[in-house]
């Protein structure tokens, strides 16, 4: 047998680095229709200081959880969001996008509405899972809101239980489409 | 007189396969008694229903319900005898209105005073007063001690709940939960419906052990009504369980290396659970597998495509978990930061009757798929430690995450052929479910009516028994190494926040 120990461990590894395929997803292309929508609602002076890419700052206001994992499989390599200008930040004060899920419960509504106050504008607030749309399963219950609406004004909604990463990307993505400076579109 | 022997004495009613025997107000005090002097007897759950408290032992390898009414809104406190009992005697007085009468911590749980009337589950729920008050904290007296207050919105991307650190220099004094900003309503949701309306609530009490809440719920409305579910709707839940063990035990291990600034094996694992997510969508419809559990069986049967998703993903896991282990102990960096860190003592896991990884870390051998035991399983392997560090955690969760393997490859091998679900009969009853989900087993109790509608019920997470473990685990060790006991815990919010 011929060469190092340590050629021994780099070459295949080399090789299978050229050869195989990336683990991650191809990307998935927005709804085009919701990012037109969004595009509209969008002003000249949000597009100049948002640029092409989005600062996400989560809340969870009252989900089950379910979601949270769909939201954090977005960060795994398959997804690998940062790859789309998308990424997730500590602090409401630095985010463009709140991502809220859950019904909002009432003892979650404060600490929301504060965060939402900390994040600067243009802020997008995204509704995402059914709870957050309208209430889901949780409607009519005493110690909710009802869905984000009920609570503060929401750029998109993002249904499913939960809505499986894809589903969260494409959203996510259409907000990104919706940045566009008017001319890049047809 | 012993516990079980107190309890057993009293009425008993008609509750299967667990019995629950009701007791009278002075028998009930001579159990507390009892408690207070005999440590063998564990508490698992305690709760309510308008007029009455329920609590669940484990004693003598049983499952026992005892109750006590409560005349006047009062009954007699467990918590001087079994501190697990405070947070539920604090959930109790917020939901039910019923006050443990020498109960060692009257402050309110889930009620932050923001609910239009309380107590919600009460008779008649009054108004509330407005604003609603400030949480108190239990003190830290000593000098240079200071607080950090976290929460509920945290940096990552978790559930909501506040952490009130008192620190001194680096260290933590004390570290205390304040939750209940997940509570829905859950409970209230779930009575006056059909038990397989309400088993979507169970299936949402927590959604990463969706599969092994919605079992547990099954389960008791099954036991209640004297059912049982097809042969191969047992095997199938048995394997979505086992996904769902598979999948957060990949993503608990990960993420308690990225806390350690360790990244390659979250992303490993990130990669090998995404797997385990896609094959349950192609076997079973859904990758958290949510509502797919119903009382009666399951609602998706598994096709031979199904079968090969579920072999395909796991052949990779199984592939790579020996290097990933490899790399997690052969890393000094790694294994510094989560040895010796947040250990939590075997005896006090005991008192808690802290159940899941958390307890098997800490030397308690309980595992409801080996005992109490349930169908299918037949003496699964119960990996026990007794380091009761983070790293004991993880170590658990890797073997069992191997057992897992095992457990769905002999499964899927000699599956049940037959139908997978069956219609429920229409009558009342009162049953009993415990499931092991990743976490720890999850108890269910709940009462019928005549016409099938659920009159009471109470689905108990593990987290209940765990949550004050990690306020124990945290204590002398620095802050910055809250983020990896904490995951290493992962307790749920949703679950307990009800």
């Amino acid at each position: 047998m011929s060469g190092s120990p340590l050629q021994k461990l780099l070459w295949p590894r080399l090789a299978r680095g050229l050869f195989s395929r990336p683990l991650t997803d191809p990307a998935p292309s927005p709804p085009p229709e919701i990012a037109a929508a969004l595009a509209e609602r969008l002003e000249q002076a949000s597009q100049r200081r948002l640029g092409r890419s989005l600062a996400i700052r989560q809340v969870d206001a009252g989900s089950c959880n379910g979601c949270e994992l769909e939201i954090n499989a977005l960060n795994n390599v398959i997804y690998d969001l940062e790859r789309f200008g998308l990424r997730f930040v500590a602090s409401p004060r630095h985010a463009d996008v709140l991502l809220v899920t859950g019904p909002v419960t009432r003892n979650m509504r404060a600490a929301l509405l504060r965060t939402r106050a900390c994040t600067p504008e243009p802020c997008w607030v995204v509704a995402a899972g059914d709870c957050a749309v309208d209430g889901g399963v949780f409607k009519g219950s005493y110690a909710i809101e009802g869905g984000v609406g009920d609570a503060l004004p929401i750029d998109l909604m993002i249904p499913g239980c939960p809505p499986t990463p894809t589903q969260l990307l494409e959203g996510l993505l259409a907000l990104l489409e919706a940045q566009q400076p008017a001319r890049a579109k047809k | 007189m012993t516990p079980l022997a107190i309890i057993e004495a009293g009425a008993p009613q008609d509750c299967r396969p667990h019995p629950r025997f009701l007791l009278t107000r002075p028998a009930w005090q001579a159990l507390t008694a009892a408690l207070a002097v005999e440590e063998a007897t564990d508490l698992l759950s305690l709760w309510a229903e308008p007029g009455m408290v329920h609590a669940a032992f484990w004693t003598a390898g049983r499952l026992v319900l005892a109750s006590c009414p409560a005349a006047e809104g009062r009954y007699p406190a467990l918590s001087p005898a079994r501190p697990g009992a405070v947070r539920f005697e604090r959930m109790i007085r917020d939901l039910w209105g019923l006050t443990a009468t020498d109960g060692i911590d009257a402050r309110p749980w889930l009620d932050h005073g923001r609910w239009p009337a309380a107590p919600p589950l009460a008779a008649r729920p009054a108004p509330v007063p407005y604003p609603p008050p400030q949480p108190e904290f239990l003190a830290v007296e000593g000098e240079g001690v200071h607080q950090i207050p976290v929460g509920p919105v945290h940096a990552g991307i978790i559930e909501p709940g506040h952490f009130r650190f008192h620190v001194q220099g680096e260290t933590v004094a004390r570290l205390e939960v304040r939750l209940g900003y997940l509570h829905k309503g859950t409970l209230s949701l779930m009575l006056g419906k059909p038990a397989r309306v309400a088993a979507r609530f169970a299936g949402r009490l927590s959604g990463d052990a969706t599969v092994a809440h919605g079992w547990a719920f099954a389960m008791a409305v099954e036991a209640a009504l004297g059912f049982t579910p097809p042969p191969r709707a047992l095997a199938l839940r048995a394997v979505m369980a086992e996904l769902e063990r598979v999948h957060n035990h990949l993503n608990d291990w990960g993420f308690v290396c990225n806390d350690a600034a360790f990244a390659y094996p979250h992303a490993r694992c990130g990669v090998l659970r995404e797997g385990v997510l896609r094959a349950a969508r192609e076997a079973f419809g859904h990758r958290l597998m949510m509502d797919r559990v119903a009382p009666g069986g399951v609602t998706d049967d598994l096709t031979p495509a199904g079968i090969a998703a579920i072999r395909a993903a796991l052949g990779k896991v199984a592939e790579d978990v020996p290097a990933l282990r490899a790399i997690y102990e052969g890393h000094a960096s790694l294994q510094d930061r989560v040895v010796g860190t947040g250990i939590v003592a075997p005896s006090l896991v005991a008192r808690f009757a802290a159940g899941g990884p958390v307890g098997r870390a800490s030397g308690r051998r309980f595992d409801a798929r080996a005992t109490p035991s349930y169908a299918p399983y037949a003496a699964p392997r119960v990996p026990v430690l007794a380091a009761g560090d983070v790293d004991a955690r993880v170590r658990i969760r890797i073997a069992e995450l191997e057992e897992s393997l095992r457990l769905i490859e002999a499964l899927l091998a000699d599956l049940p052929a037959g139908e997978i679900l069956a219609p429920l009969p229409q009558r009342g009853g009162e049953g009993v479910g415990v499931t092991e989900s990743f976490r720890g087993e999850c108890l269910h109790w709940v009462a019928l009516d005549d016409g099938g509608l659920v009159r009471a019920v109470f689905p108990r997470d593990p987290s209940w028994l765990q949550w004050p473990l990690l306020e124990a685990a945290i204590e002398g060790n620095i802050v910055a190494d809250f983020p990896l006991c904490n995951k290493s815990f992962n307790c749920s919010y949703s679950g307990v926040d009800l």
